[in-house]
């Protein structure tokens, strides 16, 4: 993969009614990369993205796009297309006509019109669908037509919001598995905008995490998910047991009055911290064999696995594992000290965990 | 008791649209009627129709009619749509309050318009042609805007912006993304003016001037004099030309509406 960087958000600040959504923003992204916006809404990902576009100005900061400045460009003169959420097909042409649409502006020949149809059909994997019309397609097909209707053009930069949003779950896996295809075939970079944290682990080589108009952390999936940087990012991706801790010195921390070897160095001695420990790291034994000793308080059945909670040393642990213990069970807790996380508390209101889903 | 239920259903039916429809029924069996009296049936002609085609001021009239109304219904339809582009751009607030003024002259007496129109042309032209054209043309302007403000609103907002990404200017993407998009509409719109300032008479009398005459005022004119027969002719056929526009009004958005629906 190429490191040359393709798009440089540089200091982007913008606010609507006085209501700040993004301030002062700086992102860097390279050719040929999947890179995802993840956070709730209101994160401000989606101002992001409306800016590489072109549909929104910001009130300070630039773009710059393959060493151009492009902030005041309109979009119509921009090398990126979008794929809308609400896919936005032209409901008076028929999916040849959605799909020649940009071609016919740029006076591409009629001969190479037909051809790039046929083959944006057959890469979306609706081939022969040319005379359709949009309304009589699935959610997905209509998807696939918006994103063949972007990709002819060859774009730089393909900018997809939440594009399956509105597809129902089975769909939307095989999309995810579609989208990451399709962009090994073009290869070309894929901006994408989601609020679902399994979709960005799944597709991106990047995820950028946002919360009220900053970014939380950017890296791998496997980083996002390992290391949360702070309280914001591990409760938003995935489940998380959040502990107030002590890092006593290098390689030991105090979680509820119990010390818990970890593996984490570089903090001051007895600096106070947040814990990260995800359910599925919580391994449950026979009471004494643990670091702590407890009470199992809930049991439901997930599928792939069951789900407890487990009342220990006053804290309400969340516990993942595919063996179950009946409420009233008493048990112990033990976690290896590879799976500790020490994050530093948060500074500032954004980078609080945050209750979604409950 | 079923029965009588299903009988007394369409019995009900029936009587409203004879209480509807039997006025102008009369009033078509009379234009054909070969007898002055309106109580007598003096057998089948078609004497009233031909007499009305040789008369130079009802031909006079109606070209007034269809010129004004033609002109004031296509003004209105383009006004009226650049109006809800301009009203849906604003914000939610500010779009309300003006729907509603747009509405009151819809719900405004015809009679205080007409009046109101009429002293304010007064004052700054002589009544005639324009003046009618204008008060016409602010007639329809209400219609156009309760046709094409519904559709603009469901109307997706990204496929304006998706035209831009595409690389089509702005005026580009209007005309070939947005506008075909509320043609539907603002045809219906269209219409719906051609038969409210077709068959308008109030504001008409008021604003029209000495010597100019539409079919409605001319009609009004020579019923005052005395009832001729001409004038069942000349109503049975404005009946028919309502009728027919706005069947196919109908007939037209329900195209449409299969259209969007497959």
């Amino acid at each position: 993969m190429s490191k040359k960087p393709l798009i440089d958000l540089v200091h982007i600040s913008k606010a609507f009614d006085g209501e700040t959504v993004l301030d002062d923003l700086s992102l860097s992204i390279r050719e040929n990369e999947f890179l995802t916006l993840l956070g709730p809404s209101g994160c401000g990902k989606t101002t992001t993205l409306r800016i590489l576009g072109g549909f929104v100005t910001p009130d300070r900061g630039r773009v710059i796009f393959d060493g151009e400045d492009i902030t005041m460009l309109p979009p119509n003169k921009r090398n990126l297309n979008t794929v809308f959420q609400k896919y936005a097909l032209f409901p008076h042409m028929n999916i040849a006509e959605n799909i020649a649409f940009g071609l016919k502006i740029s006076g591409k020949s009629d001969a190479y019109i037909r051809d790039k149809i046929a083959y944006a059909l057959k890469l979306v994997n609706l081939e022969g669908y040319e005379k359709r019309n949009p309304t009589a397609l699935s959610g997905g097909q209509q998807q696939r037509i918006a994103i063949a209707r972007a990709i002819v053009n060859e774009p730089k930069v393909l900018l997809l919001d939440e594009p399956l949003g509105a597809l129902d779950l089975k769909l939307r896996q095989e999309m995810q598995y579609e989208l990451i295809r399709l962009k090994n075939e073009l290869g070309i970079t894929f901006i994408y905008v989601t609020h679902d944290q399994e979709e960005a682990l799944t597709m991106s080589d990047t995820v950028v995490v946002m919360n009220q108009g900053y970014i939380q952390q950017m890296g791998t999936p496997e980083d996002i998910y390992n290391e949360p940087e702070n309280a914001f990012v591990a409760d938003f991706i995935g489940d998380s047991n959040i502990i107030d801790g002590i890092m006593l010195r290098d390689g030991l921390v105090e979680i509820l009055g119990v010390r818990f070897p970890c593996v984490d160095a570089g903090f001051p001695k007895n600096l106070p911290v947040d814990v990260v420990i995800r359910p599925e790291d919580v391994i449950l034994g026979d009471p004494g064999k643990g670091l702590l000793d407890g009470v199992v308080s809930h049991l439901i059945f997930k599928g792939v696995h069951y789900e407890m909670e487990v009342q220990a040393g006053g804290f309400e642990w969340l516990v993942q594992s595919t063996v179950a213990h009946p409420v009233g069970t008493p048990v112990s807790i033990n976690v290896i000290p590879f799976n500790i996380q020490i994050m530093n508390k948060p500074v500032s209101e954004d980078e609080k965990a945050v209750a979604l889903d409950e | 008791m079923v029965r009588t239920k299903a009988f007394l259903k369409r019995f009900y039916v029936g009587l409203v649209f004879f209480l509807l429809y039997a006025p102008i029924l009369v009033m078509i069996i009379c234009s054909f009627n070969n007898s002055k009296a309106r109580t007598v049936w003096g057998g089948f002609t078609f004497g009233w129709y031909i007499q009305l085609f040789r008369n130079g001021a009802v031909l006079e009239a109606v070209r007034t009619s269809l010129l004004l109304t033609a002109s004031a219904a296509l003004i209105a339809t383009v006004l009226g749509t650049l109006a809800c582009l301009g009203m849906a751009a604003m914000g939610k607030q500010s779009q309300g309050v003006l729907t509603s003024i747009t509405n009151i002259p819809m719900l405004n007496a015809d009679i205080v318009t007409g009046i109101a129109i009429m002293l304010l042309f007064v004052r700054f032209m002589n009544l005639g042609y324009t003046s009618m054209l204008i008060a016409h043309i602010t007639l329809c302007i209400p219609y156009i805007i309760l046709n094409v403000m519904p559709k603009l609103r469901q109307t997706n907002k990204s496929i304006y912006e998706a035209a831009l990404d595409l690389g089509a200017t702005p005026v580009y993407a209007f005309m070939k993304v947005v506008l075909p998009d509320l043609m539907p509409a603002i045809f219906s719109g269209f219409l719906l003016a051609f038969t409210i300032s077709l068959d308008d008479f109030i504001i008409t009398y008021f604003t029209k001037g000495a010597g100019i005459n539409t079919i409605s005022t001319m009609l009004y004119q020579e019923v005052r004099r005395g009832i001729n027969p001409e004038m069942y002719a000349m109503s049975t056929l404005l009946f028919l030309a309502i009728l027919l526009i706005l069947f196919a009004a109908n007939r037209f958005q329900g195209n449409q509406e299969d259209k969007e629906n497959i």
